[in-house]
């Protein structure tokens, strides 16, 4: 390992992700980095900055504009023993290149019965909240959950977005690495001599204690859940906080073990939600745990509609006055939904 | 437009290709594709023969399996034997080829077992080989997805410093896909050592070549700035020596060649597919003349080979192929249930695990009510 780049500091969360690049390029020769404008500009959010004038020009490669050929050729990469690392510049990008993951990098282990590996990490910052125009604010983990042979992640602060971009390049299974990309700016510390082995890819995280409420999230809604649960605690209602940090698999354990304990939960996420990873996590809490359930499980997230515009987005995204109205539903107390029709 | 201008479309785009072995057996010759085949005496011609009867013979062989109920669905290949094996017989051992379904001539000449070219068909497995074992991915089903395998892992080689060449083989239908036209400008961009094998068989299911381009295939490769080499494709020495012809540009770090072979699909696309419906007996007619085989056999025959004698070594070849496919086929085991959920991810899921427990413990209730019975 190389220990003379380890360090213990405070890092932005797109900071802590060029590190665990680094790291994962200078252990293993095998690891490339490709995307369009990774490598001379470091990426629109500057994720891979300086990244190539260290490793050259054919470790971090800049593409021509085509996510399909970008994912299509990184499978022909690892065919060859490579470990790519490709980026899709924004999260409504990616659907050109959809067939390839799904089709292709999602299923060459089982197509070939073990035989070929794809070791690939799938890079896309994800979400709204930064003001962008259409295609440049999209929630689509759930398409990708739903398919088989896919590892889905999405870290939520820059100590596990370190660790699980790592986790991920060391991963022999095809990892889409999702960035909350209205948190790269967040800071927070992040020990970088931290044991990669010791934290499993995605092991859920109870991020705050609590007995009243499950509340579960992931990415960049994991802060607005702290925020959420400092202020319903105000009202002296306990939220646990829940972060998933994996989306497929979901490591339930934890989840179902903070249900059958509070007996009411809550789930967000910035993403539509009909057929979204809420509609899961309900659906398996309620097969798992019915009987624990004081209230069936409640979801907040965006509303079924395309992004809407900058202006609008407010209004889509659930926010911290939206998610305590969920848990008001869940502890029965007024809320938007009292005295009108429940369901 | 009508189904009439696109076939004509097709056929004024057919501009000459190269040959060097007419329908008749008269050798053309061309300077630098004959070069190409100086070490290629008579009896390594007389090879060729050999495989290309092998060749036809899993084809007819195979799809008779598909008639009997053995296999669910077979691609034949009919009148494509000379583009498959004079490419793949140009191959290293060291090479790594990308192809969609149709290539099992390509897949013969690179030393698949047999039983593994059918398996995929029967249903007993998603693919067949092992791609390490024979330096060959199992088919792509998805057109012109393999291109940019290829292509990538031609980066690979020379990023590695690898002195292999890859190869893409894919038809005319996909030269329309927006993969085929992005491996191909990866390809430029990197200069990859990849070579773009497109049999030209004039027919995507039912649709036209016509209906794909405007323009000989060949000539998009100009705008990427990729040469090019457009062939007869039923002539095994033209496309012996074109592969050859790329795969040095290759290894020179020239970058990918485009090789545009021209052949026909004498068969269905699939057994589930009838040709009778979509184009004239005439046409199919025509291209009998022009067959890659009693072509070379023809070419032997001016060559003063005994001719009977090769023959019978292709047939005893042939015989021997179909009987080994026949007996591999119908005596393969099915699989078990377990095998459904091997293979989807290299370290465990959480989630796929609770499902085949959960089906396992499902599975035992029949055997113990077996028991119970017994």
């Amino acid at each position: 390992m190389d220990t003379q780049t380890t360090a213990t500091g405070t890092l932005t969360l797109g900071k802590a992700i060029n590190r665990g690049l680094h790291h994962a390029l200078a252990a293993d020769d095998k690891v490339l980095v490709m995307g369009e404008d990774v490598g001379t500009l470091g990426g629109v959010f500057r994720v891979t900055d300086g990244l190539q004038q260290e490793f050259g020009p054919e470790r971090v490669i800049d593409s021509p504009l085509a996510e399909s050929g970008i994912v299509g050729t990184a499978v022909g990469l690892a065919y060859r023993g490579f470990r790519p690392v490709v980026e899709i510049q924004f999260d409504g990008f990616v659907y050109p290149a959809f067939d390839q993951i799904v089709s292709q990098v999602a299923k060459l282990r089982y197509r070939t019965r073990g035989r070929v590996s794809m070791p690939l990490t799938i890079r896309i910052p994800f979400g709204g909240g930064i003001g962008s125009p259409e295609h440049h604010s999209e929630s689509p983990e759930a398409y990708f959950a739903h398919t088989a042979g896919l590892r889905v992640v999405s870290p939520s602060n820059p100590q596990d977005a370190h660790v699980m971009i790592r986790q991920a390049i060391a991963c022999d299974d095809p990892v889409i690495y999702f960035e909350p990309k209205r948190r790269y700016h967040e800071k927070g510390e992040v020990d970088e001599g931290v044991d990669l082995a010791e934290l499993p890819l995605g092991a859920a995280n109870v991020v705050v204690p609590g007995t009243d409420v499950t509340l579960v999230t992931y990415g960049p809604l994991v802060k607005t859940a702290v925020d959420v649960a400092a202020a319903a605690g105000d009202e002296g209602i306990s939220v646990e906080v829940i972060d998933l940090r994996s989306l497929s698999p979901i490591d339930f354990a934890p989840v179902e073990a903070s249900v059958r304990k509070t007996g009411r939960v809550v789930i967000t996420h910035e993403a539509g939600q009909f057929g979204g990873l809420g509609a899961e996590i309900a659906a398996s809490l309620t097969e798992r745990c019915f009987y624990h359930l004081e209230q069936p499980p409640v979801r907040v997230t965006g509303f079924d509609i395309p992004y809407p515009p900058s202006k609008l987005e407010e209004h889509h995204l659930p926010d911290l006055d939206r998610i305590l109205d969920g848990i008001d539903r869940v502890m029965e107390r007024p809320n938007s939904l009292s005295g009108g029709a429940g369901c | 437009m009508s189904r009439e201008d696109l076939l004509t479309m097709a056929d004024t785009a057919s501009s000459e290709p190269i040959q060097l072995v007419a329908p008749d057996g008269t050798r053309h010759r061309h300077a630098a594709f004959d070069a190409m085949l100086a070490d290629v005496n008579d009896d390594a011609v007389a090879d060729l023969y050999v495989d290309m009867v092998a060749v036809r013979r899993i084809d007819t062989e195979a799809t008779a399996l598909q008639r009997q109920g053995e296999l669910a669905l077979w691609p034949p290949l009919l009148g494509q034997e000379a583009a498959q094996v004079g490419s793949a017989r140009a191959l290293r051992e060291d090479d790594f080829v990308f192809t969609s379904y149709r290539e099992n001539g390509v897949a013969y000449c690179r030393g698949v077992d047999l039983d593994d070219l059918l398996t995929v068909w029967r249903g007993n497995a998603s693919s067949g080989w092992d791609p390490y074992g024979i330096n060959m991915a199992t088919p792509q089903i998805i057109i012109g997805a393999q291109t940019l395998h290829a292509t990538g892992y031609a980066m690979g080689v020379k990023f590695d410093g690898g002195t292999q060449a890859s190869v893409a083989y894919f038809g005319d239908g996909a030269i329309t896909q927006g993969d085929v036209n992005e491996a191909l400008a990866f390809a430029a961009s990197y200069q990859a050592p990849v070579v773009f094998f497109c049999q030209n068989n004039q027919w995507a299911i039912s649709e036209p070549v016509g209906l794909q381009t405007r323009v000989p295939i060949a000539q998009r490769a100009d705008g990427f700035g990729i040469e090019h080499l457009r062939i007869d494709g039923n002539d095994v020495l033209a496309t012996m020596a074109a592969t050859r012809m790329a795969l040095e540009r290759a290894r020179a770090g020239d970058g990918p060649t485009f090789i545009e072979a021209v052949t026909y699909r004498m068969g269905p696309h699939t057994t589930a597919d009838d040709p009778t419906r979509y184009r004239d007996a005439a046409e199919l007619e025509e291209w009998k003349e022009k067959d890659p085989i009693t072509r070379i056999e023809a070419y032997l025959h001016t060559r003063g080979m005994a001719v009977d004698g090769f023959r019978e070594a292709a047939q005893h070849r042939a015989d021997d192929v179909a009987e080994k496919l026949r007996h591999g086929i119908t005596t393969m085991a099915d699989p078990e249930w377990q095998a459904v959920f091997e293979n989807v991810y290299a370290e465990d899921h959480s989630w796929l695990e609770r499902q085949r427990e959960q089906y396992g413990r499902y599975q035992d209730l029949f055997s113990s009510d077996a028991e119970g019975k017994a």
